[in-house]
């Protein structure tokens, strides 16, 4: 048997096998009865599926696309030279009219969708650096985004105290959640670290759902106000300022897009920095690092509370606009989504986290009649990238210069 | 007194399962250094097909018939597919990214997580789904203690399966690779031991090993659900490191003590029911904190730095 | 001498982007002893783990028996005769004695031969024989690296690659070593190709030698023209 035809025997089997551990699950019934016609009709489907992708693939490893791939891949050169060689604010300049101006153009479905990516924008930042610059595999991280959305709203409904304090507040209350939990686990190997942060990240989700005191447990907490800003006003011939509560969505859309745009400055400042260095230095080679004299152990306590509180931030707000939180908000399976956000666009790469955050938030919106395969094709994808581009859709510039880097 | 007694068999009863499900943790990560985030779903696989299995059985009289017959028969076939689900798992999405980082393969292991508990929802639904549990009542008592039938069926099962493990892993030539294995890849390679083969076997034996653990939760709580995996598998994941990661001895004791501190927990402190599932994430975390290699050793492949 | 039963042509290896091997060509024959001499990092080691394939030829060929062994996955050149005890012991620390030997046969199938095997094992190191239930990591340095090569006879091996034997040893226990190295060769007619830093013993062991220098073949000859070279005593063998 040739090397070519024993691949497609392997693909045979493996279908094969599809077939053996998809039909007892459809084909074996309570009643009874034995049926294969229900699995079949899933299989054959997957199976075709599977053909086109491996037929793709054997094509492509035969040659036949390299005529087309050849102009396409120059094509793709040229417009990434294009775009380094342009000065930045050419795109930015287009991409923030767009920003500004989306509430006038779109209804409020669209802006849902994007006020929702843009908090995914947030969180997803505020872990790149803690998983992307720094190197720690954090998987309990929606913990911060509770600690802000609840340190929020407990102090909107005991206090009153306005949304604008309170983000201060928030941030500062989710770096020292940040230290708490990084004080203990940042010592610890790699894997076990991501363990250890999902079962902080469980503690604290069954924390708040337990105690009733504090948090009114799974009930969650009601009528949170939303933000309110001072504006000044005409009135009676003279000049006041007068409150005026942001219910509307599109000025909460403004709210989250001045904290994307202020955490991707942040970001972005906290990358070309010197502690963003050191974050290279340890992600690249921890002991590397600590035998050049970093402190390792402060600075992945920093990277930590600073990703806490983009995350608090981004809670506090989602508290203000939901007016309403609950424990089900803060899910392991919210910060695997946030942790896949950061890996498929790329790993510390700022434009790769909002492309993340698009294709994981809006896409399943266009997607909407699957809905119930969303969370089956999320899985499968995260695994899938990993195979075939780990690297991200948008992968990191690398700031300096490996030794053993291709030229 | 026997208000004790009676935790300590509960205690024993869910630690032999936190054990079993364990040694599946400890065997992968000893052999190739990941934690199978896919694993849980393996045991929640084994409970599903137990059920689906067993209302088959009952639905076409076999159960009535045989009743121990169609227990042993289920438990099998879900084993079997257990294992084979298992060797599925790590042929597509582990065998593949043995060489890149140890951040993309654990991703793969959350992204298999993942897929596979939807997988289990979208085949099976969304609700419980209910054991026929007519032939698990009853028990027997002890002076003020009472043991069922179910508690001791999973006593008795979870003693074989762990003492024919301790067999196949100690006595056979098998289990010897396996360990050599486990110890220096490389060198195992160079006497003749082929990796691949032993890994899929790991994961094999791992599996079957949950699919029970899997099929005996569902028989005792009466149903199973298609995300009964994550946090027992969690806890049992704890359970591993608690007793030393790789270490097989290890991963026996430390399921039995996760169980026990979470029954004597949930029946002595206040509040202790609501909270039972944060104590073996504490555990963890102070294992890890204050004895990383567990209270017996781990038994990881020491030729890496 | 025999025909050749171990050749490599050109083979060059990389760790990363640093070359390690620069087309090394090199041949054993059937019943001699070869040895490999040079320096720290020169590229010894990674000569025999490109043999093995632990170490993957970026370029070359090797070929044994023959036929190319370059594509062959690792575990299954024992079962072909060519077995490797590699620096440093590397002994299974946490199985037994005996378990380690048993390994060293894994994929035999004739259970009575192996026992046999066993009991040669032992006749040939008799504190083995006291340590059989001892985990292997209890041994000393003397009794891992006889444990070592027990283990590696256990394969009925046609050739043998040894890297550094005497590391770590006492001067008595090398010569030891070494004199089990040469009956093993004289005695059951076994190939040896060994990778030594001590270049005197290794030279006088030998039949034939190559001297490797940053990943290059530099010299090849008779072992007795190695030793007589000038250049050769002054970089390796102490003036």
């Amino acid at each position: 048997m040739t090397r070519g035809s024993k691949v497609w025997l392997l693909f045979a089997m493996a279908m094969a096998w599809l077939f053996l551990l998809l039909w007892p699950l459809m084909g074996i019934h309570p009643d009874g009865t034995v049926s294969f016609a229900d699995t079949f009709a899933v299989w054959w489907k997957i199976a075709l599926a599977a053909l086109c992708c491996f037929g793709l693939f054997r094509l492509s490893r035969a040659g036949v696309f390299d005529a087309a791939a050849r102009p396409l891949s120059r094509l793709t050169q040229g417009v990434g030279r294009v775009y380094a060689a342009s000065p930045k604010w050419m795109f930015l300049a287009p991409v923030c009219a767009f920003a500004l101006a989306y509430p006038f153009f779109t209804d409020r479905y669209a802006q849902d969708v994007a006020v929702n990516v843009l908090v995914y924008v947030c969180l997803g930042l505020g872990l790149n650096v803690v998983v992307g610059l720094c190197g720690l595999l954090d998987l309990g991280y929606i913990a911060f985004y509770g600690v802000g959305a609840y340190t929020y709203a407990l102090m909107s409904i005991h206090y009153g105290l306005s949304f604008w304090l309170c983000l201060p507040l928030c941030a500062a209350f989710a770096a020292v959640a940040g230290c708490l939990i990084g004080y203990p686990t940042l010592r610890m190997r790699g894997d076990y670290l991501a363990i250890v942060t999902l079962g902080f990240g469980e503690i604290v989700r069954i924390v708040i759902n337990n105690w009733m005191s504090l948090t009114n447990g799974p009930n969650g907490i009601l009528g949170i106000a939303p933000p309110s800003i001072v504006v000044p006003a005409l009135k009676d011939g003279g000049l006041t300022f007068e409150t005026v509560v942001m219910r509307q969505l599109s000025y909460m859309y403004y709210v989250i897009l001045a904290l994307a745009v202020f955490t991707v400055v942040a970001v972005r400042r906290l990358n070309f920095s010197r502690i963003g260095r050191a974050w290279e230095a340890i992600r690249e080679d921890e002991t590397a690092a600590e035998l050049m004299g970093v402190d390792t152990f402060r600075f992945k306590l920093l990277a930590y509370a600073m990703g806490a509180v983009f995350g608090g931030l981004a809670g506090a707000f989602f508290a203000a606009r939901m007016r309403f939180v609950s424990p089900e908000s803060f899910t392991f399976i919210e910060s695997a989504m946030v942790l896949a956000m950061v890996v498929l666009g790329g790993l510390g790469s700022i434009p790769g986290v909002i492309l993340g955050a698009l294709a994981l938030v809006a896409l399943p919106e266009v997607f909407r009649q699957f809905e119930l395969y969303r969370m089956l094709v999320f899985g499968g994808v995260m695994a899938v990238m990993m195979l075939v581009r780990p690297e991200g859709l948008w992968p990191a510039a690398r700031m300096g210069k490996r030794s053993d880097d291709e030229g | 007194m026997d208000y004790f007694l009676q935790q300590m068999i509960n205690g024993l009863t869910l630690g032999g399962v936190y054990a079993l499900v364990a040694l599946g943790y400890t065997m992968v990560y000893g052999i190739i250094q990941l934690i199978n985030f896919a694993h849980g779903e393996i045991f929640a696989a084994g409970g599903y097909l137990g059920v689906i299995f067993l209302s088959f059985l009952t639905a076409n009289g076999f159960m009535e018939a045989h009743p121990g017959l169609g227990v042993a028969l289920s438990l099998v076939l879900s084993m079997g597919y257990c294992a084979m689900l298992a060797m599925a798992v790590e042929k597509v999405a582990y065998k593949p990214l043995r060489q890149s980082s140890r951040l993309s393969v654990l991703l793969s292991a959350l992204g298999m997580s993942i897929f596979l508990q939807n997988g289990l929802m979208l085949t099976q639904g969304v609700y419980d789904k209910a054991y026929p549990t007519e032939f698990t009542h009853g028990g027997f008592d002890l002076g003020a203690i009472r043991i069922s039938y179910m508690q001791i069926g999973i006593l008795a099962v979870t003693a074989i399966l762990l003492v024919a493990l301790n067999a196949l892993v100690f006595k056979t030539r098998m289990g010897k690779a396996m360990r050599a294995t486990a110890q220096d890849k490389v060198m195992s390679a160079l006497v003749g031991i082929s990796a691949n083969r032993v890994i899929s076997v790991t994961f094999a034996i791992g599996a079957c090993l949950a699919a029970a653990a899997g099929i005996m939760v569902g028989l005792y709580y009466g149903s199973v659900r298609y995300d009964m995996g994550f946090v027992p598998g969690i806890k049992a994941f704890a359970a591993a490191v608690l007793g030393g990661i790789g270490n097989i001895t290890g991963a026996m004791v430390g399921g039995l003590i996760i169980g026990m501190v979470e029954i004597m927990a949930a029946a002595y402190l206040p509040m202790g029911g609501q909270y039972k599932d944060v104590f073996a994430f504490v555990i963890l975390i102070a294992v890890l904190y204050f004895m990383p290699t567990g209270i017996m050793g781990e038994n990881v492949d020491d030729t890496r730095v | 001498m025999g025909a050749t039963l171990l050749e490599l042509r050109g083979v060059s290896a990389h760790y990363g982007r640093i070359q390690s091997l620069r087309q090394i060509s090199l041949r054993v024959d059937e019943g001699e002893i070869v040895s490999i001499i040079g320096a720290n990092g020169a590229g010894k080691s990674t000569t025999l783990m490109t043999i093995c394939g632990i170490v993957k030829a970026s370029a070359g060929d090797v070929l044994y028996q023959g036929a190319s062994i370059r594509d062959v996955a690792s575990d299954r050149l024992p079962g072909m005769g060519l077995c490797q005890v590699p620096e440093g012991r590397r002994i299974f620390p946490r199985l037994t004695v005996a378990e380690n030997l048993e390994m060293g046969a894994f994929f035999r199938r004739d259970g009575d031969g192996i026992k046999k095997d066993m009991g040669l094992a032992f006749r040939l190191f008799p504190v083995l024989y006291e340590r059989r239930t001892q985990k292997g990591g209890t041994l000393s340095g003397g009794e891992q690296q006889m444990l070592a090569i027990a283990r590696a006879l256990m394969s009925r091996p046609k050739m043998l690659l040894l890297d550094e034997p005497s590391l770590g040893l006492s001067p008595l226990f090398s010569q030891h070593i070494f004199k089990i190295i040469k009956d093993i060769n004289e005695q059951q007619g076994t190939t040896i190709l060994l990778v030594e830093q001590n270049a005197n013993i290794a030279l006088s062991l030998a039949d034939r030698g190559y001297v490797l220098e940053t990943g290059r073949v530099v010299m090849e000859d008779k072992a007795s023209v190695l030793r007589a070279n000038p250049e050769i005593k002054k970089a390796y063998l102490g003036g």
